[in-house]
């Protein structure tokens, strides 16, 4: 890595490198933020991974004043579905246009608790986080740092890219069929999904309550580590939060992985896998072997099921979570036809048509569908049920290994307007990270090598429920032993 | 199964989301693509399995019903589109 002067370069440090400086005195918070508003400056308006504000830094506000924690003095970047108490939340949709949340999400709260500095803007992503590309935001598409023709991922892009760019020193993201983890693959960075009830959802605008989970965007695993001391835990206000000791997630950064045994699930290297990506993943498992873990190929049979398995359930549960957007207590109301403006019916129909964007409509269609009378059981009701199958499959792997590793995404980044006009073809860019979602296990995506067009592949190790520090043991491992990570993109 | 023109319409409805023509149309095919491609699961014999539909060994969770403080009205209503005498605004629903 560059060895950044003193002053000038402190928007590219990891938050634990910065803590090491604020701590001896050697640079203060408001050079961190001068650095990073210099980069903001200097890039943004090319990747775009910031929303609404131009000046999204110079805010005083955000920082509970003399609170000192973890994460003192450190400015974290969050995407715009977490609410933040007075600071606009408009999941980068029109619907959501000018609400500002009077609450601060969990999260949020105990990131200030911890000392940190939330930044005013929030990140950009798929409207909703209804997509794998940050091209469906009301704002317009983020760009991937490593290609700008090219899309970050998503619906976290815009964490991913400010991350990527060095125009955040972390952020936070939300993931329910990998959207942390596959644009922390397709932008080089460390992305983490927690296991399901690790994080409170309390103030994340649902998706898919069963599979949403918030988690850090970092540049290396001690940051992802030191992020989710602050962020995990047991939390009243979600009744889906476990009350379940955290631990110190940063003492399972030891750099040694002898002995462990590496399931390899055959079915995430056939079909569909661009086979230069197949090559760096299967170099990446000889590094794990030659680190003193024993990689042995397993099988996950219901692998191909979990895509279909995946557009039913989040598409049924986003149906029902988003009937609250209709005009009346937040956001967008349509002005409507004058004749129609009459009837209530007609101006929920009006302010929906007109304030969603297409996935958003397409999304909530297709789950309405899945849930209606008559096609309950054979969509809704049998995804249910193969849900079940792959959690199985999952469970008998766990019982013999100690994680997973496999790809995290089955390409690298696509073009931006490749797949925008193929719902499928989109959906299926995800393939790899939904069934963690589904059995609601803890994943994590490392960088682990570049194409030979410059973009940046990822590596995902998926361990059993609450075994997040196993995935730091391994993604650290491997991490300290490649030199991927310090990488640094050339935003031109 | 599959899904046509009118089921679309039909569904549109029921989510209250008004779609003009060509979206109608646009969606009746991506829908059906999307349909055609979920039916793989009727390939899988499931007639004995438990559904899942939520992931936790957890459910009635609940909290003493004691008195907390809640979002003042003003708070509550500063987002709203349309308010008046602390009430949200709606069209009149009954003439």
């Amino acid at each position: 890595m560059n060895k950044p002067d003193a002053k000038s370069n402190l928007n590219i440090m990891t938050a634990c490198e910065l803590i090491k400086r604020l701590g001896s005195k050697e640079i203060t918070s408001s050079q961190i933020l001068s650095a990073l508003q210099a980069k903001i400056k200097e890039t943004d308006a090319k990747v775009k991974a910031y929303v609404r504000v131009a000046n999204p830094v110079d805010n005083p506000k955000t920082q509970k004043p003399g609170v000192s924690g973890a994460l003192s003095d450190i400015p974290i970047a969050i995407k715009d579905n977490i609410c933040t108490d007075g600071l606009n939340t408009e999941c980068c949709s029109k619907i959501l246009e000018g609400f500002k949340p009077p609450y601060d999400a969990t999260v949020i709260e105990k990131l200030k608790a911890a000392g940190a500095i939330i930044l005013e803007t929030k990140t950009n992503m798929d409207e909703f986080a209804f997509g794998s590309s940050t091209e469906n935001s009301c704002f317009g598409p983020t760009r991937n740092p490593w290609g700008l023709e090219c899309v970050p991922g998503g619906s976290s892009g815009g964490s991913a890219a400010a991350v990527a760019a060095d125009e955040a020193i972390m952020a936070l993201g939300s993931d329910t069929g990998g959207s942390i983890r596959q644009p922390a693959s397709f932008c080089g960075v460390v992305g983490l999904k927690p296991t399901y009830g690790r994080v409170s959802r309390y103030g994340l605008i649902a998706f898919a309550s069963s599979l949403d989970q918030i988690g850090p965007l970092t540049k290396d695993t001690r940051d992802s580590a030191l992020l989710m001391n602050v962020i995990s835990g047991y939390d009243p206000k979600d009744s889906t939060s476990v009350n379940k000791e955290v631990p110190d997630y940063t003492k399972a950064l030891t750099n040694d992985i002898k002995g462990l045994k590496i399931g390899i699930p055959k079915e995430y290297f056939i079909e569909g896998i661009d086979p230069e990506v197949k090559a760096i993943v299967v170099d990446a498992v000889e590094k794990l072997k030659s680190l003193g873990a024993s990689c042995q190929e397993v099988s996950l049979p219901h692998t191909e099921y979990a895509v279909p398995v995946y557009y039913i359930v989040a598409t049924a549960e986003a149906s029902s979570n988003l009937a609250r957007f209709d005009g009346v207590q937040y956001g967008y109301r349509a002005e409507g036809v004058k004749e129609k403006l009459q009837s209530l019916i007609n101006m929920y129909n009006n302010t929906r048509g007109k304030g969603f964007g297409e996935e958003a409509k397409r999304r909530i269609i297709l789950g309405t569908f899945a849930l209606s009378h008559g096609y309950y059981d054979a969509y809704y009701l049998k995804a249910l049920k193969v849900r079940t199958l792959i959690k199985q499959d999952f469970d008998k792997v766990f019982s013999q290994f100690d994680c997973i590793v496999a790809p995290t995404a089955p390409t690298v980044a696509f073009r931006i307007g490749e797949k925008i006009n193929d719902p499928l073809k989109m959906y299926l860019s995800d393939i790899y990270t939904i069934s963690a979602n589904l059995a609601g296990i803890p994943a994590i995506s490392v960088p682990c090598g570049f194409a030979k067009n410059g973009l940046p592949v990822g590596l995902q190790v998926l361990a059993k429920p609450f075994g997040e520090e196993m995935l730091f043991r391994v993604a650290h491992t491997y991490e300290q032993n490649t030199p991927w990570h310090l990488e640094k993109p050339k935003v031109s | 199964m599959s899904i046509d023109k009118d089921t679309v319409k039909y569904v549109a409805h029921l989510s209250r989301i008004e779609l003009a023509p060509e979206e109608l149309e646009m969606l009746s095919g991506q829908l059906k693509d999307i349909l055609d491609f979920i039916d793989k699961l009727s390939k899988l014999e499931i007639k004995d399995i438990q559904p899942t539909s939520h992931i936790l060994p957890i459910n009635n969770v609940l909290r003493e019903d004691s008195p907390r403080e809640s979002l003042p009205v003003a708070k509550a209503l500063a987002n709203a589109p349309q308010k008046s005498e602390g009430f949200f605004v709606v069209p009149k629903v009954i003439e």
